[in-house]
């Protein structure tokens, strides 16, 4: 298990160093010392390995325009495999070898969760991507001053239930007259808050929670869980899967289930999950924070299209959020006017960034959520995709719609 | 109901299982090797029957045959590069090659789900049925692919028994296991039989991981668990005893499936491990292992 690091524009940095030392400008000997950005990603999954590419295409874009303040931003990138004992590994050495300001890392909880203690003992800025557990925020909840270091820059696994079940009101409730549903959700640490937020928010919607079947991330064999649903007769299955995905919606259609699948489902928000599933994917529904032309803000179809043109793919979810990130520290370094752990903390409280997938706002000091992101109207509402024929189509919210709920012939959605 | 479909359920999963050992077993019992890098070779055969289907547009026959083609690839590659340099070298002891051929087939095992992991990334691929659709048997709706995967498995498994028992060349490997002396002394080439068992290995480990690609798909993540369901089957039915392994195959099947319909989905393969567990302890040599 190696760390595999690539220090980009490490010789511009130094150029920059050298260029402003030798014409001895008369600005502070720190204020062009780089942004020094670590990102400890998982360089093999789909999801994971947009995260340093966004994070580099941001770096490269303000760089180009002049950096900050006189300062570019360096990323440094690291593979963790996957694996929480990597990335603490890499976190060590990104800030005691590196001296990294700030870490980007993961969109797998568990590994998150690993880092989070290091973030407060090496007293260094932790942003995620694309985790999700409630934990991540509970933690610096319960103890603000030492473990303030950390934000959550994706969604919580319970705002994101609530934004499935906004949609499922529209979509299902209101639309299609559908009353009850069975959650079908993986063992993981993302998944118990977001069980628990379903629990909560299905009722209120008018869809009857009928069973809650939780399977191993480890399961192949996905039949008895279908059959069990179907005997139950749902309108719906209410989803929360992200380390499986294929599976699932492969035997899903191979075995004709005929009730259809909304919630999240990590892995179709993929642009290669159609031909991961050989197009099994068809019906189905996601939530997710953006999609393939749907502009969410005037900034998400740029980045699309940057994004594209300089890796040949489209970004994973983690990508728009690694992309934005890497943006609003720079932008926090420059009100913070320094480099210091705590400063950058307090700077990065008060942000307030139209990014691509949204106006990324963090819950203040006091909220049981703190350092999360805001969510709902005027900030993030997410999306929900479906889909259809090979590409992924958006149905809500209605105003960034571009098509209507469509099934496979084999789905029932009128409840009878 | 539920009866009829934990019965066709746990056969076709069985029968994946059956064919996957299989090949592990001949080429234990044949040369004596263990060879774990066995779920690599299946995975590999599944993602390149995929990545051909889908990605080259080559259909799903095309594909699959691309697969096995793979398989048999790697089967070769796995022999002449981390087992036969082994076997053969004067510098290490002879009592320690097993050990040796443990380890450098783990090893290149990794390196192949690396390079799977690193060409088409760790996320789960399904090959393209080729019989897609579902019929309803016995009341209960099953896709055709599973019964395509059962058919499929047991045919080979029939071949096979065919060639090891009817053929001479079959004959001869049937006799290399029992006594590899004797045979070269018969005149048979023993090298010859290892090529050929090899090549067999090769061509069942492809076609049980392109089926199982097809029934229930496979990502890079999936290498590890199913060399560890080939190797506790091949122990639980006794280490080189192809029947054996079939009926071991069977009880481990049907037992995770009625686990699966009964208990619950997330503890489907506790109850295998614990029987295996518990003949280690009345009857190490496995319920038909012959020592």
């Amino acid at each position: 298990m190696t760390i595999s690091q690539q220090p980009f524009g490490i010789l511009a940095g130094a150029v920059a160093v050298a260029l402003g030392s030798a014409m001895l400008l008369p600005v502070p000997a720190q204020a062009a010392d780089p942004i020094r950005i670590g990102v400890i990603a998982e360089a093999q999954s789909v999801a994971g390995s947009s995260i340093p590419q966004a994070a580099q295409l941001a770096a490269e874009e303000i760089n180009a325009k002049g950096g900050v303040d006189g300062r570019k931003v360096e990323i440094i990138t690291y593979d963790n495999h996957s694996s929480s004992a990597d990335s603490v590994r890499a976190f060590q050495r990104a800030v005691n070898e590196d001296k990294v300001n700030a870490v980007i890392s993961s969109y797998i909880s568990e590994v998150v969760l690993a880092l989070e203690p290091w973030a407060s003992r090496l007293k260094t800025v932790l942003i995620t991507p694309g985790a999700a557990s409630d934990v991540i925020t509970q933690n610096i909840a319960k103890d603000y001053d030492h473990n303030k270091y950390t934000f959550h820059g994706y969604l919580t696994s319970s705002a994101l239930a609530g934004l499935v079940c906004d949609a499922a009101k529209d979509l299902l409730v209101d639309g299609l007259k559908m009353k009850s549903a069975v959650i079908m959700s993986e063992d993981a640490a993302w998944t118990t808050p977001l069980d628990a937020a379903y629990e909560k928010c299905l009722p209120k919607i008018g869809l009857k929670v009928l069973d809650h079947i939780r399977f191993s991330p480890d399961t192949t064999d996905f039949t008895p869980i279908f059959n069990k649903i179907e005997g139950q007769k749902p309108d719906v299955i209410i989803t929360g899967i992200s380390h499986v995905g294929t599976q699932p919606t492969v035997q899903w259609k191979s075995q004709q289930v005929p009730i259809p699948m909304l919630g999240i489902s990590s892995q179709a928000t993929n642009s290669t999950f159609w031909k991961d599933t050989n197009g099994a994917a068809d019906g189905v529904l996601f939530n997710a924070v953006s999609g393939p032309g749907v502009a969410v803000t005037p900034k998400t179809l740029p980045f699309v299209d940057a994004f594209q043109k300089k890796f040949g793919n489209l970004p994973s979810y983690a990508g728009y959020t690694s992309y934005d990130e890497v943006y609003y520290i720079a932008e926090a370094v420059h009100r913070a006017g320094s480099l210091n752990s705590d400063k950058l903390v307090a700077a990065l409280e008060k942000t307030d960034y139209v990014g691509t997938i949204g106006r990324v706002e963090f819950l203040p000091k006091g909220d049981p959520h703190v350092h999360g992101l805001r969510t709902g109207k005027g900030t993030i509402t997410g999306l929900m995709l479906q889909w259809q024929d090979g590409k992924q189509v958006n149905l809500w919210p209605a105003n960034v719609a571009n098509g209507k709920l469509k099934f496979p012939s084999f789905v029932k959605t009128a409840s009878h | 109901m539920q009866f009829w479909q934990i019965l066709i359920d746990g056969f076709a999963i069985s029968a994946l299982y059956a064919l996957g050992a299989t090949g592990f077993t001949l080429i234990f019992g044949v040369s004596g090797v263990l060879n774990l890098s066995h779920g690599a070779l299946m995975v590999a055969a599944a993602v390149a029957a995929w990545a051909a289907a889908s990605e080259f547009g080559t259909g799903s026959y095309l594909g699959a045959l691309i697969g096995v083609l793979t398989s048999l690839v790697l089967a070769f590659a796995t022999y002449f590069i981390a087992v036969r340099p082994i076997q053969n070298s004067k510098r290490i002891a002879e009592r320690e090659k097993e050990i040796f051929i443990l380890t450098s087939t783990l090893l290149w095992g990794i390196i192949i789900q690396e390079v799977v992991a690193y060409l088409f990334t760790n996320n789960a691929k399904t090959v393209l049925p080729i019989i897609e659709g579902v019929v309803v048997f016995l009341g209960v709706r099953t896709p055709s692919n599973e019964f395509f995967t059962a058919i499929v498995c047991w045919l080979v498994i029939a071949v096979l028994w065919l060639l090891v028992n009817r053929t001479k060349a079959g004959k001869a490997v049937l006799a290399a296991s029992m006594n590899p002396r004797g045979v070269t002394l018969l005149g048979f080439e023993l090298s010859h039989i290892y090529l050929a068992v090899w090549g067999v290995y090769g061509i069942l480990a492809g076609i049980a991981g392109v089926l199982l690609g097809m029934f229930l798909g496979v990502s890079s993540y999936s290498v590890g668990p199913l060399t560890a369901s080939a190797f506790s089957i091949v122990v639980l039915g006794g280490l080189g005893s192809v029947s054996g392994s079939l009926i071991a195959a069977y009880v481990v099947g049907y037992l995770e499936t009625l686990t699966a319909y009964l208990v619950s989905p997330a503890y489907r393969s506790i109850p295998a491990l614990l029987l295996l567990v518990l003949v280690m302890y009345l009857r190490p040599q496995g319920l038909f292992g012959r020592r």
